[in-house]
């Protein structure tokens, strides 16, 4: 099957039920997205599937119908995305694991709320754990690349 | 490669015995300096076990795990700042495993002395000695919040040596005095103009002699400790390329799972992996004595086909119901205490004969937890019958390759072991469980790497638990607070477990770790007596951030609080009284949060607040927690902490680990609880063993005082206070009195 993933194509062989976080970890190298739980409880493994925020240890590959985007895809370490550059800004990450997927999880919250609210930012991340408790930072940091996004 | 240096020797004999928690020591010979175990490859100098310099630039040699509390930023900067470099202009490393990298200040922290107390000249003596003793036993470990108190003075040494090096080397190629040389941002000056930068200088220096004792800066010209540096992992950690060990990629390599036995400690009686070794992918099944392993194409594959495996599990060598095992912690009163660590004045006499109403009496219950770190166990292992490397995320290099190397039945030598960044630790990466168990996976497939990663199932029913405990505290009370205080203390001992699995030997003698954050608390109350009973229980535990103190403080300060209520009084103003002339500092810390909070002790209705204090690693905290009632249930709405580290090295990373520690902390309170049935563990994913999310976790507000003279870490003492702030702040929102964690089994939160 053919699978579209930062704005690459990739032809994988794999089978139509394995969760996508093990295509892109095991099979194409982008650790990036993390496993955490497996059943979605924790939201480590969170990506982009046509713009959702899906999680990937859940998602079976073979029911993916659009392109998907992981944290490698919304920036670099040369070309930072804004909310990256927020995030280092409030020195957000302690063991930093949970934080692809908080990044990916508060990106598609952006992309469809520009200015959350604090009740709305909760409710968008309440899935996403962080045994590190950066929780205030990550909020934080979300109203900052909110305002910049805005152009504010 | 490097240079021969002399080596100072230096011999400690102690007398007949030095007393560590019962250790006892004969006569050892120490070595003052280790070898430097940094192998140099072509192009690349080392002046030091902490710095390699090549042509690219300088790397600086961190050697302890980062598992969030940004403490290879700080050991960096205690290295940059006195080697004057410009901040981002190196790279960090962790380094080998090795005992040039000894945590001298690991074993001191088991002194059962009160911390807060001024230590005797025969303490500092033990001390001093027991400096000494990591080097010997190569104990590099990351834990009990000692990165900072171990590496202060030394890794500010070596980066004020080195620059001494450096400029000595700047001298002889200029032929001027090093008198007339200065330097800024990794680049040696000459008045003349002339300019040489520290790596082409290297190469120059390694046969130059470092000075032993090198003056450091005062702390009026820092330029990096004492401020805010921009943490060194950001980037990595906001892009998905930093690497964890659960990220190890190699040529060639397969993906393994294991299943070991859910009743701890027990056999494995039979198995059968017919199904499992049908399925695609699946390379080899795995017989790991105790539990099986799958090797296959994928992680996915794995996890399916190590469940496909019909197995017969033996009995766990402890009672099979969490009743049976809280029995079996009571039973400890019965027997005669392992310590009395406090036992000030004359309890016995205190209690013989109290006004009845003088009296106030409470038992407390902590449950097991586990630890939960966000990145599964794992490790990865590529065996090649006569060598072998690991890559995994650990707190203790040192033990995890030797235990590796034992497995499979290699040499230490023969075994190299890489350390990448950690996915949380929390303790439970002190243990080597998920080396071992890699190093045999990839020991069935030589030549082939092999990453073992663990289900998140297997993680939580196979961890090395914070003991549940149980507390009897009884007061006699005066007017202004208690006269007399007596708790007692059953748990199993950590320190004894673990010292058994990590070092081979069980420390005799009183366990400080059992009764810590309650025999060591600075209250001046005449009679005053904390005892610690040893439960005899077999289920793995293991060292759960702030340790002991997890569950002391919370009786301690549940019972402080208990007594204030008894008698009328202010908890804070009672606490206050009490530490007045006992510590300063820890009073100061107190003062402060009531003055951030605006403490009054009323709350209007509908809003409760409640307040604990723990000295634990050094650091006295004090924290109070607000909670408000809604139509929803209970929210923990705010928190304030201060806390003093002497010397706060970066008071915005101090900051984030106070808060940190408050979060672990109140999720453990609130709904943190390891149950046993049948002998096996009943949570098994975050469904049920959650933790506070952001929509239930309070705003924080944190302060950090400087008022103590000696330094103390920080990854820890934010812990302890706050399960009681909470229990106490739900007293004073309902009335209702918790004894017991955690508090869902009482209240209802949001």
């Amino acid at each position: 099957m053919e699978l579209t993933i930062n704005g690459k194509k990739h032809r994988i062989d794999v089978p139509p039920d394995m969760p996508l976080l093990w295509v892109l970890r095991d099979e194409l190298g982008l650790v990036g997205t993390k496993f955490g739980c497996g059943v979605a409880a924790c939201g480590a493994c969170t990506v982009h599937v046509g713009g959702q925020a899906v999680r990937s240890c859940v998602t079976p590959v073979g029911e993916i119908k659009a392109p998907v985007t992981t944290i490698e895809g919304i920036g670099t370490p040369d070309r930072l995305a804004v909310i990256q550059q927020a995030w280092i800004d409030h020195q957000v990450a302690q063991c930093g694991y949970c934080q692809s997927g908080q990044i990916m999880q508060a990106a598609a919250l952006l992309a469809e709320n520009p200015s959350p609210t604090n009740l709305e930012i909760d409710a968008a991340m309440q899935g996403n754990l962080c045994r590190c408790g950066t929780y205030p930072r990550i909020r934080a940091a979300i109203h900052d690349a909110a305002r910049r996004l805005r152009g504010g | 490669m490097g240079r021969a240096r002399t080596i100072a020797r230096r011999s400690f004999l102690i007398g007949s015995a030095a007393i560590l928690g019962g250790i006892a020591f004969g006569a050892y010979k120490l070595e003052q300096e280790p070898e430097n175990p940094l192998r140099p490859g072509k192009g690349e100098t080392t002046l030091n076990p902490y710095l390699l310099i090549d042509g690219q630039g300088i790397t600086i040699i961190t050697p302890r795990a980062e598992m969030g509390q940004g403490n290879q930023t700080t050991l960096a900067a205690l290295v940059a700042e006195e080697l004057d470099l410009a901040w981002g202009s190196f790279r960090i490393m962790h380094g080998p495993p090795a005992a040039a990298y000894a945590n001298s200040t690991l074993l001191t922290a088991g002194l059962p002395v009160k911390d807060y107390e001024e230590r005797s000249s025969i303490q500092q003596m033990f001390e001093g000695i027991l400096k000494k003793v990591p080097t010997l036993l190569a104990l590099q470990a990351t834990g009990g919040s000692s990165a900072m108190p171990d590496a202060f003075v030394k890794m500010r040494l070596v980066g004020a040596a080195a620059r001494q090096v450096l400029m000595a080397a700047a001298a002889r190629k200029w032929n001027v005095p090093v008198g007339t040389l200065s330097t800024r941002d990794g680049v040696v000056h000459e008045p003349g103009g002339r300019r040489a930068s520290y790596v082409e200088l290297a190469p120059l220096a390694v046969d130059i002699e470092p000075p032993a004792n090198p003056p450091l800066k005062p702390a009026s010209q820092w330029r990096y400790l004492g401020k805010s540096v921009p943490r060194l992992d950001q980037v990595a950690k906001v892009t998905g390329t930093a690497a964890y060990g659960i990220d190890t990629r190699l040529d060639g390599m397969l993906y393994a799972t294991i299943r070991i036995n859910p009743r701890l400690g027990g056999e494995m009686l039979s198995f059968d992996a017919s199904e499992a070794e049908k399925m695609p992918g699946v390379r080899k099944i795995v017989d790991l004595g105790n539990g099986v392993g799958v090797i296959a194409t994928n992680t996915w594959l794995a996890f399916q086909a190590v469940q496909a495996i019909q197995v017969e599990w033996g009995a766990a060598p402890y009672p099979p119901e969490t009743d049976a095992i809280m029995a079996r912690i009571e039973q400890a009163f019965e027997e005669a205490p392992n310590s009395s660590l406090r036992n000030d004045g004359d309890t016995e006499a205190a209690f013989s004969a109290p006004a009845p109403d003088d009296v106030v009496e409470a038992e407390y219950r902590a449950p097991f937890l586990a630890h939960t770190t966000m990145e599964p166990m794992n490790a990865t292992a590529l065996y090649t019958r006569d060598s072998m490397r690991v890559w995994v995320g650990n707190q203790s290099p040192v033990i995890n390759r030797d235990k590796a190397a034992e497995a499979v039945g290699l040499p230490s030598k023969a075994v190299e072991l890489i350390t990448p960044f950690l996915g949380g630790g929390f303790g439970r990466r002190s243990e080597y469980d998920f080396t071992r168990y890699a190093a045999l996976m990839a020991k069935a497939m030589p030549g082939t790497p092999v990453k073992t990663t663990w289900r998140r199932e297997e993680d939580i029913t196979h961890d090395y638990y914070r003991p549940a405990a149980i507390a009897r505290f009884r007061a006699v009370m005066g007017k202004d607070g208690p006269v007399a205080l007596e708790g007692k203390i059953a748990a199993p001992s950590v320190t004894r477990q673990s010292s058994l699995r990590l070092a081979g030997f069980a420390p005799p003698g009183p366990d400080r770790g059992l009764v810590e954050g309650a025999f060591d608390q600075p209250y001046g109350i005449a009679d005053y007596r904390v005892d610690g009973h040893f439960a005899n229980l077999d289920i793995p535990i293991g060292f759960w951030r702030s340790v002991g103190n997890s569950y002391n403080g919370f009786f301690h300060e549940s019972f402080m609080d208990e007594m204030a209520h008894a008698r009328g009084l202010d908890p804070v103003k009672m606490r206050l009284r009490l530490m007045k002339g006992v510590h300063e500092p820890s009073r100061l810390v107190l003062e402060k949060v009531a003055t951030m909070a605006g403490w009054t002790g009323k709350t209007p209705e509908g809003i409760g607040r409640g307040v604990a204090f723990t000295y634990s690693f050094g650091a006295p905290t004090a924290e109070i927690i607000e909670v408000r009632d809604g139509p929803d249930g209970i929210r923990i709405t705010r928190a304030w902490a201060a806390t003093d580290v002497g010397v706060a090295l970066d008071p915005r990373n101090i900051r984030a680990q106070i808060m940190s520690g408050i979060i672990y902390g109140l999720s453990a309170a609130v709904m943190g609880e390891i149950t046993f049935s049948d002998g096996m563990v009943e949570q098994e994913n975050f469904p049920d063993y959650d933790a506070l999310r952001m929509n239930n976790a309070p705003r924080i507000d944190v302060e950090v005082l400087e008022n103590k003279t000696r330094i103390s870490g920080i990854g820890e003492p934010g812990t302890p206070p706050s399960m009681p702030a909470l229990a106490n702040a739900l007293f004073d929102l309902t009335g209702k009195r918790a004894r017991n964690l955690p508090l869902n089994a009482m209240f209802d939160f949001a």
